[in-house]
């Protein structure tokens, strides 16, 4: 495989990812600090070559979650095989991982900070700098190949932490969090690179905050709260948990045909007289509630079926206090 | 060794190699390492400004002394000369005692030693008869021609023969207390390098935490390498200020005329000992080291550190306190515990080293020291990742500060 190279390599789509072994297999996880339970029976099951998202807010359990898939720290109950090892840092060759708190060291140059992230890893440092050379001029940072971290921006420091953790040509990448601290144009970047990885075969595992990258970018997702995760698979199954929406617009207000309506529908009223309702899609179809509709002569403005996306099935899996708690982080995270 | 496997996992020392690469550069390149190297000059300072006194009332109690057992007008005529010409000769002129001629036999006198004379001159101005040891009047014999040559006439062209008669037994400083000397200078020596670099290793992880670079490491080696690395870093680091101390202090010692030779040789041998020196030097440091790597790594702040650093000085005077004191009496159940106490173990075997022939004992304790050095590492590589290694909210960080959530 060429490195730096994230544009789509073959026209050959990918194969089912549910078909392929296991990159990450978690049963049962549980870490306690102290008394407090920080991750509570946690089960993952990420194919090889899928792009798999963890979703949950802060004080979730992602990172400690993601720290024990990775051997920093050692479960005290439950079983992890990560690419057919039960212990992380006999495979941590074939792992690069880009923790939260980003970190390099600020003296070293780009060059040789991408390299020593790659000897950790069992890379030449030799190969590592010549790969890490090739690697920033791919992605258009040639120029400061040579200049120390500390005159990087923050956002160049990261770019080069993230090229670190590719640099050895891992098999199984964990970025924690990788999008916040890039701007818009960055984070489309790197949305592509996590594409061209997972099309590469590389599996790549993200946690965030932003049910958005996870929706355009997840095979599969898990959504962690409070320790536990009440979901984890396809984001198309998450997001059949909840029925679709069907919104309506009437020009007559009310009518016999409501009963034709679920109770809990809600109704907002228009200032041009008209009312709008928004209510999940009846078990019983559309086409009993379409001919109440017409023989009541509610006066059909508009009529929609919408599939729910994957923040309403966040919603509705781990409840409104996580996805306001998951909605506020990006912002807590610029206060600080 | 080769450092990466075929397959790309690094064993834990090719791990430790790669950190201990990293720091080693980074530290020798730094600012810091500067400060290192001038920390012996500053402790060498004022170790002589407060012996200072002592030592120049100990060297008049301990200049050696020529007794003159020659007729009364030759030694007045001596000790003129003497007077004469002690400024221009320095401390190369003995001092002289007068001796009642032909009381005793010079060797007789030496070993009763009851004037604290250190050699006996008798004969005339004409014939001088140095008697002493070996060495001494060796030394003495031109100083005591040039006397009794400007004893007889006030500028000499010819100087007298002076006949050496060697006496059987050397007195001087006895072979045990020198050897014991030679101990105490190299426990002295190791206190003082561990002690220059306990400071270092203490704040030794705080720069990873503080870059955030900590669990990039963590998730890429196991901490047992992180740990060994950077120690391994640390010990490269003061083997280059020993070699540079070294070479320095060797130079200014030569060019004062000073040797080891001053030192009674140690019992092993001077290149023995030597090797053995730098042997429990490695061990004393990787000992603490690996204690103090653990305490560091609990801090976040240099702050913490410096809060640190008192009791882990006080531990290590303790240390060297314990044996020091054992040194006084071999085979003492004092001195066997400090021998197989881990952190003073160091300094018992190299004062062994100097009092004691045999290296058979020295390969057992080096084995001994190393097994606790692994077990240290291992015991602060698991305390690191279960009290540090935690995440989320900061409730608090650190050793100090209460204990972190989960994210």
């Amino acid at each position: 495989m060429e490195l730096g190279t994230w544009q789509p390599a073959g026209n050959a789509p990918p194969p089912d990812p549910a078909a392929r072994p296991l990159a990450i297999e978690a049963r049962g996880l549980v870490k306690r600090f102290d008394g407090f339970t920080a991750v509570d029976g946690v089960d993952l099951s990420v194919p090889e070559g899928a792009i798999y998202g963890v979703l949950g807010p802060n004080g979730a359990g992602k990172t400690t979650t993601l720290r024990m898939l990775l051997g920093i720290i050692d479960p005290d109950e439950g079983y992890r095989r990560v690419l057919g090892s039960e212990r992380p840092h006999e495979v941590a060759h074939a792992i690069g991982y880009l923790p939260e708190e980003r970190g390099l060291y600020p003296a070293m140059k780009a060059t040789e900070a991408i390299a020593f992230v790659g000897a950790l890893r069992g890379l030449p440092l030799a190969e590592g700098r010549r790969r890490g050379r090739a690697l920033l001029e791919e992605h258009g940072l040639g120029y400061a190949a040579d200049r120390q971290i500390r005159q990087l921006s923050k956002g160049m420091a990261q770019q080069v932490q993230i090229l670190g953790c590719l640099v050895h040509e891992p098999r199984l990448v964990i970025f924690d969090e990788p999008f916040s601290g890039l701007d818009a144009i960055n984070q489309g970047k790197l949305e592509k690179m996590m594409r061209g990885l997972a099309e590469r075969g590389t599996t790549v595992i993200f946690s965030t905050h932003v049910i958005a990258h996870a929706e355009r970018l997840c095979d599969g997702i898990a959504i962690i709260a409070g320790g536990k995760v009440p979901f984890a698979g396809p984001v198309d199954v998450a997001r059949d948990r909840i029925p679709a929406q069907v919104r309506l617009e009437t020009r007559a207000p009310d009518g016999p045909w409501r009963a034709a309506l679920p109770a809990d529908a809600r109704h907002d009223r228009k200032l041009d007289g008209s009312s709008f309702f928004t209510f999940p899609l009846p078990e019983t179809g559309i086409e009993p509630l379409l001919r109440a509709l017409i023989e009541g002569e509610a006066g059909i403005l508009s009529l929609s079926i919408e599939r729910a996306g994957l923040h309403d099935a966040f919603v509705a899996i781990a409840g409104e206090a996580a996805a306001a708690a998951l909605e506020a982080a990006p912002e807590e995270e610029q206060r600080r | 060794m080769t450092i990466h496997q075929a397959s790309g996992r690094l064993s834990t020392l090719a791990a430790a190699l790669v950190v201990a690469r990293r720091d080693f550069g980074a530290v020798l390149f730094s600012r810091a390492f500067v400060f290192f190297l001038l920390g012996p000059l500053f402790m060498l300072t004022i170790t002589i400004m407060a012996s200072g006194v002592g030592q120049s009332v100990e060297r008049s109690a301990s200049q050696p002394v020529l007794g003159v057992a020659m007729s009364p007008a030759d030694t007045a005529a001596l000790r003129q000369s003497a007077t004469r010409l002690e400024t221009a000769l320095d401390d190369t002129v003995p001092q002289l005692l007068p001796i009642e001629p032909g009381a005793r036999a010079p060797g007789e006198l030496l070993r009763t030693n009851s004037t604290r004379v250190s050699a006996v001159l008798t004969g005339s101005l004409a014939a001088p008869v140095l008697t002493g040891p070996a060495g001494l009047i060796d030394e003495w014999r031109g100083p005591v021609a040039l006397l009794a040559a400007a004893a007889r006439d006030g500028s000499p062209r010819a100087y007298p023969e002076v006949h050496l008669a060697a006496t059987a037994a050397a007195p001087g400083p006895d072979e045990r207390v020198g050897r014991m000397r030679t101990a105490q200078a190299g426990q002295t020596l190791l206190f003082l390098l561990t002690m220059l670099l306990a400071g270092m290793v203490l704040s030794n992880l705080v720069e990873e935490k503080a870059n955030k670079i900590i669990e990039v490491l963590a998730a890429a080696i196991p901490m047992d390498s992180l740990f060994l690395g950077k120690l391994f870093a640390m010990l490269g680091v003061s083997f280059v200020g020993i070699a540079v101390w070294g070479t320095a202090g060797g130079a200014v010692a030569l060019a004062g005329g000073r040797s080891l030779a001053e030192l009674t040789a140690p019992a092993v041998g001077w290149p023995a000992f030597i090797a053995l020196g730098i042997t429990y030097f490695a061990m004393a440091y990787l000992l603490l080291g690996s204690v103090f790597l653990t305490i560091g790594s609990m801090a976040s702040t240099v702050r913490e550190v410096q809060t640190l650093s008192m009791p882990v000085t006080m531990l290590q005077l303790l240390v060297f306190f314990f044996a020091s004191f054992a040194l006084a009496s071999p085979h003492a159940p004092l001195e066997q515990a400090a021998v197989l106490v881990p952190f003073s173990s160091p300094y018992a075997m190299l004062a062994r080293a100097a009092e004691e022939p045999g290296l058979g004992q020295h390969l057992l304790a080096i084995g001994w020291q190393a097994a606790w050095v692994a077990l240290f590492i291992r015991f602060g590589a698991r305390l690191f990742r279960t009290r540090v290694m935690k995440s989320g909210p900061a409730r608090g960080r650190g050793w100090f500060r209460g204990r972190r959530a989960a994210a």
